[in-house]
């Protein structure tokens, strides 16, 4: 059996008295783009620390491409990019400058080292800045450089904290676009605790908190578990509402019931009610059947579908161990 | 091998890339002008020789190279640019020598633009040239000494300031261990050969013996070891910060 490009066993990582990653065990092949999902200060940072080889783990074993990173940090580190947490750079010097020092690093010589270089430049739209120091650049411009920085040998490993923190939107989209390309045929990690990314750019999520993994499965396994999974919304008029709230908490197969009702100068009054329904249950036909039997004004009728956000709110505590991420 | 090169080069660029170079460079040779000519009173004394000049180069350093030294590790420690380093397919040893490397060049390339001293001797008398090599590279070593203390000592923080006064005080201690102010403290209580091992750990007695103009073996051992030792040093305080 070929052995998973990333290879995490219990992983863990202590500061004095702060458990900041509490035995972490999971695995990415290739193909695959891992959303780590969590609070501040759950442990993502530090994870990915420990599997691009900057921190020591207290206990635990990180493999990536077979190499150990304990053992063998420089042959794993060959194997990855990786962006860093707020993309740090060498202030002084310019993009081009950086990419070609990384580049020399990385073991590329002359017209190979141009060219990887011309390549990175291209995939993260850095030419214009090229020349300018990267102090002076725009937050955008700095990620991007960062990114550069990390695809530039096409490595098969990518690590990404935060890839899209503080970018505007447009940015956010041109660099989802970029980490979908690349998915086909690398393992890739990014972190980010915007939820929308996973949907977005990621085959499979993981949610840690607390230094713990407390879900772990594709971005559709993961909002089924929400409790908005085949819930239905519906919004009736002040008339019907009353009627309505009975009736339809009374339904077979509903387990719970969300009633906002609204005021008189909102919408004209009435309630916007969700049902919930019991495990397996679909609600869907039978509230419209019963509207149209009823013969209720409904304002909307709105079959749910999971929602992460609540999955993430529900598996993580509001503010993980001190929540800082600090260094 | 590489890698060292790599870091050297990428390490010597960034001095050129901001005034600092030029601040450094013009600071010492203010400094070794103002030793030199009024402190030493190089013309007065009319010898034709660099005496006075090199005669106060262990104090020059004892500030300007921590000042060098102090942002070797600090700085990347604070800018977060370390976990870029630390990431790359690099041997922490090889980021220590390359950067060591580095900032000696540096050193070594001010020490060079002091040429123009020489040829003023050369042109005033009939200088023993030989000496002066002599002197040059005892000088240039122990710049060296000097500087893989303050790198060493820059790896242990993230606050150069912290680092420019520790690297100060340790040089200090390094340097003082031959004059005859510690030396007498200790030769009160103290066996010979304590007091022989404390003054051979001079920088100043190795200094001076250098400049009569012998390079002996015994010397050059004492600044390799001391270097060796101080990368040592740092490579392993590197290291240890992974465990966090
Ligand atoms: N170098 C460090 N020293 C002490 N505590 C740290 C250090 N790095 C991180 N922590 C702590 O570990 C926990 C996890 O931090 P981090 O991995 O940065 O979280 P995340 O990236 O998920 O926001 C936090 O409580 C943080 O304060
Ligand atoms: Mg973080």
């Amino acid at each position: 059996m070929p052995q998973p490009l990333i290879d995490i066993n219990g992983l863990a990582k202590t500061f004095g008295p702060i458990k900041a990653v509490a035995g972490v065990s999971f695995s990415v092949d290739k193909g695959e783009v891992l959303g780590f999902l969590g609070p501040n200060g759950a442990g993502k940072s530090t994870t990915m620390k420990m599997i691009t080889g900057y921190l020591a783990p207290s206990a635990g074993s990180v493999f990536v491409s077979g190499y150990d990173v304990a053992r063998d940090p420089i042959g794993a580190q060959g194997e990855m990019g990786y962006l860093a947490e707020g993309a740090p750079a060498y202030g002084e010097m310019t993009p081009h400058q950086f990419l070609n020092f990384v580049a020399a690093v990385r073991g590329f010589k002359g017209v190979e080292k141009e060219r990887a270089v011309a390549i990175a430049v291209d995939r993260t739209q850095l030419a214009q800045v090229l020349h300018q120091s990267i102090d002076t650049l725009s937050k955008g411009f700095k990620r991007r450089v960062g990114i550069a920085q990390a695809i530039l040998h096409d490595p098969p490993v990518l690590i990404m904290d935060e890839p899209t923190d503080g970018l505007d939107p447009n940015q956010k989209f041109a660099v989802r676009r970029l980490i979908a390309s690349m998915a086909k045929d690398k393992a890739i990690i990014i972190s980010t605790h915007i939820l929308e990314e996973v949907d977005a750019v990621c085959s499979r999520a993981i949610i840690i908190d607390r230094g713990a993994i407390v879900a772990d499965g594709t971005p559709g396994e993961l909002a089924a578990r929400s409790r908005y999974q085949d819930a239905v919304t519906v919004e009736v008029n002040s008339t019907d509402a009353q009627g309505a709230r009975k009736a339809l908490k009374a339904l077979p197969g509903v387990n719970d019931m969300l009633d906002i009702s609204l005021d008189g100068d909102m919408r004209g009054g009435g309630a916007v009610l969700t049902l919930f329904p019991e495990p397996g249950q679909r609600l869907i036909e039978k509230v419209s059947a019963l509207v149209t039997e009823r013969g209720w004004k409904v304002r909307s009728l709105v079959a749910e579908s999971g929602r992460l956000e609540d999955v993430f709110r529900a598996c993580t505590t509001a503010d993980a161990g001190n929540g800082g991420a600090g260094q | 091998m590489s890698q060292v090169w790599n870091i050297f080069k990428r390490e010597l660029a960034s001095y050129f890339a901001t005034p600092l170079a030029f601040v450094f460079i013009v600071a010492f040779l203010f400094a070794t002008g103002v030793f030199t000519f009024y402190i030493g009173d190089f013309f007065r004394a009319g010898r034709a020789d660099l005496q006075a000049f090199f005669m106060f180069h262990p104090w020059l350093y004892l500030f300007l190279i921590p000042a060098i030294s102090m942002r070797l590790w600090a700085e990347e420690r604070k800018s977060g640019t370390l976990e870029i380093l630390l990431t790359l397919p690099i041997p922490i040893w090889a980021s220590v020598l390359g950067k060591f490397l580095a900032a000696w060049a540096f050193a070594g390339l001010a020490l060079i633009l002091t040429f123009p001293i020489w040829i003023s001797v050369n042109l005033l008398g009939d200088p023993d040239n030989g000496v002066i090599i002599a002197s040059y590279v005892g000088s240039f070593l122990l710049a060296g000494g000097y500087l893989a203390i303050g790198a060493a000592i820059s790896a242990m923080t993230s606050n150069q300031v912290i680092a420019f006064v520790v690297s100060v005080v340790v040089c200090f201690l390094f340097m003082a261990s031959g004059l005859p102010l510690v030396l007498d403290a200790v030769s009160g209580w103290a066996p010979q050969f304590v007091i022989n091992t404390v003054a051979s750990f001079s920088f100043l007695s190795h200094f001076q013996s250098i400049q009569k103009g012998v390079i002996d073996l015994r010397d050059l051992v004492f600044f390799a070891a001391l270097i060796g030792f101080w990368l040592f040093v740092n490579t392993v305080l590197i290291e240890q910060r992974k465990a966090g």
